[in-house]
């Protein structure tokens, strides 16, 4: 283990040691976090290989967020949205591997209809927002979803509305209008939402404490009079735990959180970019905090499962995404005669 | 039918479709409890409570992106832009969003929308509240673009932008809230598509929307005034994306001669986009070049003198037609 320097912020430390966690919903968030790894993982090799274009920003490290986060939501009812890191939240929404991997073939069976592409990943049927690749903009939109949610319950007189709105971005987001606008309108009409910003420490070449006069996100909620709070977002049962006491305040109408979660992406920005700003130590250091293993570990030590049993899902998950590649390749891609197609909704 | 003020009519347009579906609301600065800065939403709050009628704070990119996300999700939004030009600052949440949504998506989302206020240049209101932000908007893929001119084309234009699965930017005219029209008791909408033959005639088509057509009415009585005999056709484009280029045609095929009068700037203004697509599809058609007439290209001045002088004037408007038919251009 690598020292901390001085100047590293604490990792936050809540006691989940009360946690109740059953071995379904255990392996449930492993399997949707070995998913994100492994999918990302074949993103790069296919990357490489010239299956895909453009930008492809890689979310290796942060599995922990969308999936503790995510995986707490009632599946296709409750909102989602990304960023251009957009794949996992994609995935741990229940859009099938096999449609975010087309959409980054460009493909027709794509979820985006091969129109969208690694940043612009949108599910209806699975409530996923979209990818909005302008940092912060999408941050209103999941508010409105947000808006809606309450706007049933209170002006259309649905009791049974109780949905929630969740609304991922990174550090680099935070010191935007957007975010602060948002926020303010959030906790102004208490509106049942859950900003979670995904503090990995660097925009793309930008570290977080050069951009920021108040690294701790978290704390910019108590402006707001909202509820903030910091997690180890390298510890999937932390972020459980945060994440359901956020949608349990949101459906009771009690007003949104902000869920800042401190995390680490074990890739450079995109596959782009060369990451040669940061530190190689920093680096080491953050990769030995793997929350994958550490939940792996977790779960054994919890005598939830076995190491067979959890090699047994890694292998379906591999199988998974072998399949996904597959199906992409053999899509067809979008006519040419429909590249005016779904200009306007009547088309 | 009853006598209807064009703010008014707007309202019971909103009114109206606010009762006939639970799902439409309107948001944006000072609408609720102020009544909206033109009075186009007085006392709907009374009627429909604050969150069907929801005074936003001073934030146009967020709740703009929010009314997005609530129309992604179910609702049908009617954003007031209290000035239109306010709406800079929405401009990435209006042509990422709103226009580019749908198709980025693959078709999994719709976003029926209304992006509605006062545009166009008023009476010495400054540079900042006398944009013209059609042109702005113009290139922006997915948006329909209309501009209303009269209390009943107001009420119908609204009403069918409100029930359009698409986002509409709709554009009021500053100087417009105070005309007034009998209109239909009875429940009627305007199609968002199709312009309005204001004035039949056979000389030279004028081309105009908003404010203008009146300007362009103005000159028709001029010319009549000065006894001149030319007959100008004219055209209210109604939608500015797309154009009603079949109304357009038709007339243009009879007159063979166009005045394009816009408030907009010249450069990449409405009428840039008009006569290219005039020039490419009815070339064979025409007898003189296509005539802009159109705001000067400068930020709009304080000073009354020189504010008249940026945008055109009905003496303007007649003199292009009499130099176009007597063969001077």
């Amino acid at each position: 283990m690598t020292t901390v320097p001085l100047s590293e912020r604490p990792v936050p430390q809540i006691d989940t040691s009360d946690f109740q966690m059953t071995k379904d919903e255990g392996l449930m968030v492993y399997e949707d976090m070995v998913l994100g790894r492994l999918f990302e993982d074949k993103c790069a090799e296919m990357y490489y290989r010239g299956k895909m274009f453009g930008f492809v920003h890689l979310y290796n490290g942060q599995e922990a967020v969308s999936s503790g986060v995510i995986k707490a939501l009632r599946p296709d009812q409750d909102y989602v949205s990304s960023t251009y890191r957009d794949h996992v939240h994609a995935l741990s929404a229940g859009v099938p591997a096999r449609e975010v991997m087309a959409e980054l073939f460009g493909k027709e069976t794509g979820c985006s209809k091969g129109r969208g592409g690694s940043m612009h990943m949108f599910s209806a049927e699975h409530r996923l927002l979209g990818g909005y690749a302008f940092v912060a903009e999408g941050i209103p939109v999941a508010t409105g979803a947000a808006f809606q949610c309450k706007y049933r319950r209170d002006a259309l007189g649905d009791e049974n509305a109780d949905l929630v709105s969740v609304c991922f971005f990174g550090d680099g987001a935070s010191n935007n209008g957007q975010f602060f606008e948002c926020l303010n309108m959030a906790a102004l009409w208490k509106l049942p939402m859950i900003y979670v910003v995904e503090n990995n420490k660097w925009a793309i070449g930008m570290a977080h404490d050069r951009a920021t006069s108040q690294p701790e996100i978290y704390k910019k909620a108590s402006v707001f009079g909202m509820h903030g709070v910091e997690v180890d977002g390298m510890d999937v049962v932390a972020v459980r735990k945060v994440a359901q006491e956020a949608i349990a305040r949101a459906r009771a109408g009690e007003g949104p959180t902000l869920i800042e979660a401190l995390t680490y992406r074990f890739r450079g920005h995109s596959l782009a970019d060369p990451d040669e700003l940061r530190d190689p130590a920093e680096k080491e250091r953050w990769g030995a905090r793997d929350p994958i293993q550490r939940f792996a570990q977790y779960l054994q030590d919890r005598g939830l499962t076995t190491a067979d049993e959890l090699a047994a899902i890694d292998q379906q998950v591999q199988a998974v995404i072998d399949d996904a590649v597959e199906f992409a390749e053999n899509s067809p891609e979008p006519k040419p005669e429909e590249l005016r197609r779904y200009i306007f909704a009547e088309d | 039918m009853a006598e209807t003020l064009f703010f008014n009519a707007l309202r019971e347009a909103t009114d109206e479709e606010m009762a006939r579906d639970g799902t439409v609301f309107v948001l944006g600065e000072d609408v609720g409890h102020y009544g909206g800065s033109y009075k186009v939403t007085k006392d709907l709050y009374k009627k429909y409570g604050d969150l069907r009628v929801l005074d936003t704070p001073i934030a146009e990119n967020s709740f703009s992106g929010m009314a997005i996300g609530a129309a992604m999700t179910g609702l049908r939004p009617i954003i007031e832009g209290m000035n239109m030009g306010f709406l800079l600052l929405a401009f990435n949440q209006i042509s990422n969003n709103a226009g580019m949504l749908r198709y980025t998506s693959g078709g999994n989302f719709k976003i029926p929308v209304v992006i509605r206020g006062p545009g166009g240049v008023g009476r010495q209101l400054g540079a900042e509240h006398s944009q013209r932000l059609e042109a702005y908007f113009h290139a922006v893929p997915g948006l329909k673009i209309v501009a209303c001119s009269t209390p009943y084309n107001a009420k119908g234009l609204l009403k069918a932008a409100i029930r359009d699965d698409n986002p509409v930017l709709f554009f009021e005219h500053v100087l417009l809230y105070n005309l007034k029209e009998n209109l239909p008791e009875h429940d009627y909408i305007c199609p968002l598509d199709k312009a309005e033959v204001v004035r039949p005639g056979s000389d030279v088509t004028l081309l105009t929307y908003s404010r203008m057509r009146h300007h362009c009415l103005q000159a028709a009585q001029l010319l009549e005034k000065k006894g001149l005999s030319h007959d100008p056709e004219i055209i209210d484009l109604i939608s500015l994306k797309p154009f009603d280029m079949e109304t357009i045609a038709a007339s243009i095929r009879k007159t063979h001669r166009v005045v394009i009068v816009e408030e907009c700037m010249k450069t990449g203004g409405i009428a840039a986009e008009l006569s290219a697509l005039i020039t490419e599809q009815l070339f064979d058609e025409l007898d003189a070049p296509v005539i802009r007439l159109s705001s000067q290209d400068i930020p709009t001045p304080y000073n009354g003198k020189l504010e008249y002088l940026t945008i055109i004037q009905p003496p303007q408007i007649v003199e292009a037609i009499d130099k176009l038919m007597t063969d001077q251009v």
